[in-house]
């Protein structure tokens, strides 16, 4: 399908909103890729932390915000460590979360999860995944 | 016996309890007392990447006060998730007084107000810059006998560049403490790459997938257990090989220690029973002697 | 109406500049305000003041109103103060009579509101107007030319500047750090985009270089000490001791054979190997003598050994030599002192200098090249294996602002492109992969190479920068991906090789500092106007060619260096050329003698006249640079149409 873009769905309120949250400017990325090469859980991603920037930098915030690449992001920083433009793609990553978060839309579901299974775990990974419910 | 304040997290008294008696046992062998915080909360576990969200900064401020407190400016941490929260909020408090003067007047029933002032310590940079690793080989009562290690550092002791401890891309204080303790090291490629963290909580696959690829390239430099420095990787490394082994039959365990546990060991502390009931794969059975 | 009180007659141009002035400067109120004053015979603006009817209109008003003071409110003197002095000088009126008021630049440009923008513009002009009511009539200072260039750096740049000044007829004082000349182009083994042996174009050069009657070579030596100006350098080179006699020295190397001490990494071939203490950098050097590497001699180092100094038969050897001394004076500087690439331990991310198999181009072009150490067999430094699969990752270093340099190094593109292919031609069933961001390939059969090397070479080029360059068994795994296709990517490759940024010579500051010129934030030189005047610095009299300017391949030094050979010779070819007379001046009768003005001159302008016990300036020496004239404590030294009083109702103007 061809996908109709226009400087005015590129420029929008969500762009806005994006660079505020997460202090980075969209069009300093240069496609290196270099992120998406970092990435350890890219395999798991509908779309690679570069291509998540180029999303964004032609308007395509939609297809990014429904796709999972931001929820499998692991926080880990390789991406961050080695972008040559500084960006910090982990902080991109977390600004789609939190654009999804405030409009409570969570990826992780509690209920769904095995009570055992939920006693199990270590404190910090409980709370990392769902402090950002309380975001 | 010098003293050094302690700040634990939540995860040391719960699945890593034996983090933190081992670190607690082998420091008292250099006559050191780590002496924990007598109120603290949980950090947050994560740095607030959000620039709009400096609420989530109050957590391991708070904790920053708790440290003034008791009349001290450092704070020793283990876990690697609350040195990097800790470190971090502290480093964005003290680079923008606005910030600070924010969180000062949202916490304005706490006693003291804080001045970023306080320096956040991890015991592994402790060990090399202050006790220093010849020391720490001088006190060897049970070395590890060349057994073969792998270094996992994960994420959070070495990323973003403000806080690291090490090398981003090369580091070797792991290994350096290992070759102390008598024992051998083995590089790979994942040693500083992610464990899939949080992920294991919703996404188990994700972890499951990171716990094969690290562990088989532990093993295929010839490694027979993995060295960590965060509960969270030694959980999803050790507790989700479980997973690992149900997914890929050809699967082989391999044990996962925290790096102080080797030290307590190296130091000729006894390797407790209730530190061994917190693994999943057997740690004991690599130790020869 | 002001009074008229003194005999001036100014008149005042405001230039339009299209509408870069016009928009923001009311240029009709220019206009209006200054012929308020009676001093003011004549003003009018006018669309663009520097073309043909623009400068005409000014022509016929100096005739007209018999101006004896000109100011042009217009751009930056940088520009047009030149081209509006020479109309004054062709008009009748002396060129230090005419001063520019630069309302573009310094207003128009950086204002937007209109109102403000005039107000601000007519103060400029006004300040400027005072400054011409007392200028006086100057005339530049003569001074003869050295007819003699000085070219510093002889890498291919360097050689040619040198030759087509020697061609010229003019002498030329070549001077090379290294042992010998050559430069990088040495070192490289073909060249794109024709693939012919890069050796085999440079060495006949390099001996016309040494062959040449008017080029006086110093080898291993450096520039020492830099005086004087444009016309008139006084240079001071150090040539380094290299512990022979070049005039008894044969060449016969068997000093290099006999020296036991092996362990020198050998520059050269860029530490793949190592070389004897006593060396030749290759066999086609020029000059073909020795040098003994201090460092790593046994002799120097132990007192031991001395087996060159046996073995040699004119017994060449002279433990004993020291660095001499040479002066020379030139009247032109072609500065050519090349690149380096970016060091061995930076990138920590690709394990460089970490991993054996893990080189940058220029050992590559070493192992390619039929002089290197493997006699043109690829193959790699850990185990001597040919290896047969083969990584290029370009941009490594460059177009990273974040960790290391922020340009492009513009060449990598189509030595990466040119590594592949050769390397496929020395082994046939090797696979290479180049990882490229953006493939630059402009220039004459530029981009016909790449599409070569990836249609008819089966080079695979895969889109993105890697992440990460690890050991695994006696494979280099490469991290990467490929944002083309979408994909993560691992090739398990047996060489890899950086196409690392270019970056300035290694040692070049210190050189700039002797010189006083300047370089950009990286350290590349500086060029006069990066359109209009890029092979001159902003020295007058000294130029620049090749990659010490920037990153380029040889092409493009190659004509740099004859464009900036040209602008020497211009220099050379005249007998006289004319120093800016805005010199410092004594009052004699103010002047103590006090010698203060003496330490504070930077070129040694200022002397004492032993007979009046005064202090005198040199004015061909001085450069108007004013350190004198403020240093001075009895006001005695003043600059020629700088004068304080000149000042003082300047500032008054802009205060009022
Ligand atoms: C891997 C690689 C492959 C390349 N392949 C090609 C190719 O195929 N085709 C192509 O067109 N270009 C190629 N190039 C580019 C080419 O090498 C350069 O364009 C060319 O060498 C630039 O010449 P230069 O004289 O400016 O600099 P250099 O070759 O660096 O020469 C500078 C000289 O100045 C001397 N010097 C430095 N400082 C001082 C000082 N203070 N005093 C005295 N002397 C000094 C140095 O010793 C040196 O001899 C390649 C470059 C690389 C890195
Ligand atoms: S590493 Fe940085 S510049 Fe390169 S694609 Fe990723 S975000 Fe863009
Ligand atoms: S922070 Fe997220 S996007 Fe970046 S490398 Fe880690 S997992 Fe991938």
């Amino acid at each position: 399908m061809q996908k109709e873009i226009s400087t005015k769905k590129i420029f929008s309120k969500l762009l806005e909103k994006f660079e505020t949250i997460s202090g980075e400017n969209t069009f300093n990325c240069y496609q290196c890729g270099c992120c998406s090469a970092a990435c350890p859980v890219a395999s798991e991603m509908d779309l690679l932390p570069s291509q998540v920037m180029r999303y964004i930098q032609i308007g395509l915030t939609d297809e990014v915000l429904n796709g999972n690449t931001m929820w499998i992001c692991a926080t880990c920083y390789a991406c961050q460590a080695r972008c040559p433009r500084g960006i910090d793609i982990a902080t991109v990553m977390e600004t789609l979360r939190q654009i999804k978060l405030r409009k409570n839309e969570d990826w992780t579901v509690l209920g769904k999860i095995d009570v055992d299974e939920l006693n199990k775990l270590p404190p910090i990974a409980l709370i990392s995944n769902l402090r950002k419910m309380t975001g | 016996m010098k003293k050094i304040a302690y700040y634990p997290g939540c995860t040391l008294k719960t699945t890593a309890a034996n983090f933190e008696e081992s670190a607690i046992e082998s420091m008292k062998k250099f006559d050191i007392e780590l002496e924990e915080l007598d109120r603290w909360n949980c950090c947050g576990t994560v740095f607030s990447l959000a620039t709009d969200d400096l609420m989530h900064h109050i957590a391991a401020i708070r904790n920053l006060i708790r440290v003034k407190e008791e009349k001290s400016n450092q704070v020793m941490t283990l876990c690697a998730m609350c040195y990097n929260t800790l470190k971090r909020s502290n480093q964005r408090v003290k680079s923008n007084q606005e910030d600070l003067d924010k969180i000062n007047d949202f916490m304005y029933k706490e006693d003291l107000n804080y001045n970023a002032d306080v320096d956040v310590l991890h015991l592994l940079p402790y060990l090399r810059d202050e006790i220093t690793f010849s020391k720490i080989a001088k006190r060897v009562k049970k070395s590890l006998n060349d057994i073969k290690f792998s270094a996992f550092y994960g994420c959070t002791l070495l990323r973003p560049k403000e806080i690291q401890i090490d090398d981003p891309f090369m580091p070797t204080i792991l290994e350096n403490l290992i070759t102390a303790l008598g024992g051998e090291t083995v590089e790979t490629p994942y040693a500083i790459e992610c464990c899939g963290a949080y992920q294991t909580v919703n996404q188990v696959d994700v972890v499951v997938e990171r716990t094969k690829v690290i562990i088989d390239g532990a093993r295929n430099q010839g490694a027979e257990a993995i060295v960590t420095s965060c509960p969270l990787c030694a959980f999803n490394l050790d507790h989700r090989q479980k997973e690992t082994k149900k997914k890929y039959s050809k699967f082989i365990e391999m044990p996962v220690f925290y790096f102080t546990e080797l030290l307590a060991y190296g130091l000729g502390i006894e390797f407790k029973k209730e530190w061994k009931d917190l693994h999943y794969v057997d740690p004991l059975s690599i130790f020869k002697n | 109406m002001t009074e008229n009180k003194n005999d001036k007659k100014i008149g005042v141009f405001v230039c339009h500049c299209g509408i870069n002035i016009a928009s923001t400067v009311d240029v009709d109120k220019l206009v209006e305000e200054f012929s308020k004053y009676s001093d003011v015979s004549h003003t009018e603006n006018y669309k663009y003041m520097c073309s043909d009817p623009g400068q005409k209109l000014i022509s016929a008003a100096i005739k007209k109103h018999k101006l004896n003071g000109l100011v042009i409110a217009c751009c930056s003197p940088t520009l047009h103060e030149n081209t509006f002095r020479r109309l004054s000088e062709n008009s009748g009126l002396n060129a230090y009579l005419c001063e520019i008021a630069n309302i573009r630049e310094q207003c128009s440009w950086v204002h937007e509101d209109k109102t403000e923008g005039t107000k601000k513009a007519i103060k400029i002009v006004k300040t400027i107007v005072e400054k011409v009511r007392k200028n006086e009539s100057l005339t530049p200072v003569e001074v003869p030319v050295t007819k003699k260039a000085l070219v510093i750096g002889a890498g291919i740049a360097g050689m040619q500047a040198a030759l087509d000044i020697a061609d010229a007829g003019k002498k030329v004082i070549l001077v090379e750090k290294s042992p010998s000349i050559g430069g990088h182009m040495a070192q490289l083994s073909e060249t794109f985009p024709t693939l012919d042996c890069s050796q085999c174009i440079l060495t006949p050069k390099m001996v016309d270089v040494a062959q040449n009657p008017n080029i006086t070579l110093y080898t291993y030596s450096e520039i020492e000490d830099l005086e004087g100006c444009v016309g008139n350098f006084k240079v001071k080179i150090r040539k380094k001791a290299r512990y022979i006699d070049e005039e008894l020295c044969t060449g016969c190397g068997i000093c290099v054979n006999k020296c036991p001490s092996k362990k020198a990494l050998d520059e050269f071939n860029v530490e793949l190997t190592t070389r004897p203490a006593i060396y030749v950098p290759f066999p086609q050097a020029v000059p073909n003598i020795p040098v003994i590497d201090k460092e790593n001699c046994l002799f120097f180092q132990k007192d031991a050994c001395r087996i060159c100094e046996k073995v040699c038969g004119p017994k060449a050897i002279r433990f004993d030599q020291e660095d001499e001394f040479i002066e020379e004076e030139v009247g032109a500087i072609v500065v050519a002192t090349g690149y380096d690439l970016l060091p061995i331990t930076e990138m920590r991310e690709y394990g460089y200098g970490k991993y054996k198999d893990v080189i940058n181009g220029l050992q590559f072009e070493r192992l390619l090249s039929a002089s290197g150490p493997t006699e043109g067999e690829v193959r790699r430094p850990s185990d001597s294996k040919i290896p047969k699969d083969v990584v290029f990752i370009q941009c490594s270093g460059s177009r990273n602002p974040e960790y290391y340099k922020s340009y492009c190094s513009k060449i990598c593109c189509m030595y990466a492109s040119k590594h592949a292919m050769l390397y496929k031609h020395r082994v046939p069933d090797g696979h290479s992969y180049i990882f490229y961001i953006d493939i630059r390939s402009g220039g004459k059969g530029y981009e016909e190479f790449v599409q070569r090397a990836q249609e008819e070479e089966n080079v695979v080029y895969l889109r993105g920068r890697p992440a990460k360059v690890y050991q695994e068994g006696d494979k280099m795994v490469v991290w990467g991906v490929d944002t083309l296709s979408g994909q993560q990517i691992t090739i398990k490759a047996d060489l890899v090789v950086l196409a690392q940024a270019i970056i300035p010579r290694n040692g070049v500051e210190e050189l700039i500092k002797k010189l006083k010129i300047q370089t950009d934030e990286h350290g590349f030189l500086s060029e006069a106007h990066p359109k209009l005047r890029p092979v001159e610095t902003n020295t007058s009299g000294i130029f620049l060619a090749g990659c010490a300017q920037a990153p380029r391949d040889i092409p493009e030094t190659v004509a740099q260096a004859s464009g900036s050979a040209a602008k020497a010779l211009t220099l050379l070819s005249i007998d006289k050329i004319h120093h800016l007379p805005i010199v410092a001046t004594v009052d004699e009768d103010l002047c103590s003698g006090c010698e203060i003005c003496i330490g504070t001159c930077p070129y040694s302008a200022r002397e004492i006249d032993e007979e009046k016990k005064i202090a005198i300036v040199n004015e061909v020496l001085c450069e108007g640079c004013g350190s004198c004239v403020s240093a001075c404590p009895s006001s005695a030294s003043q600059q020629k149409n700088f004068t304080d009083g000149q000042f003082e109702e300047m500032i008054k103007a802009i205060l009022e």
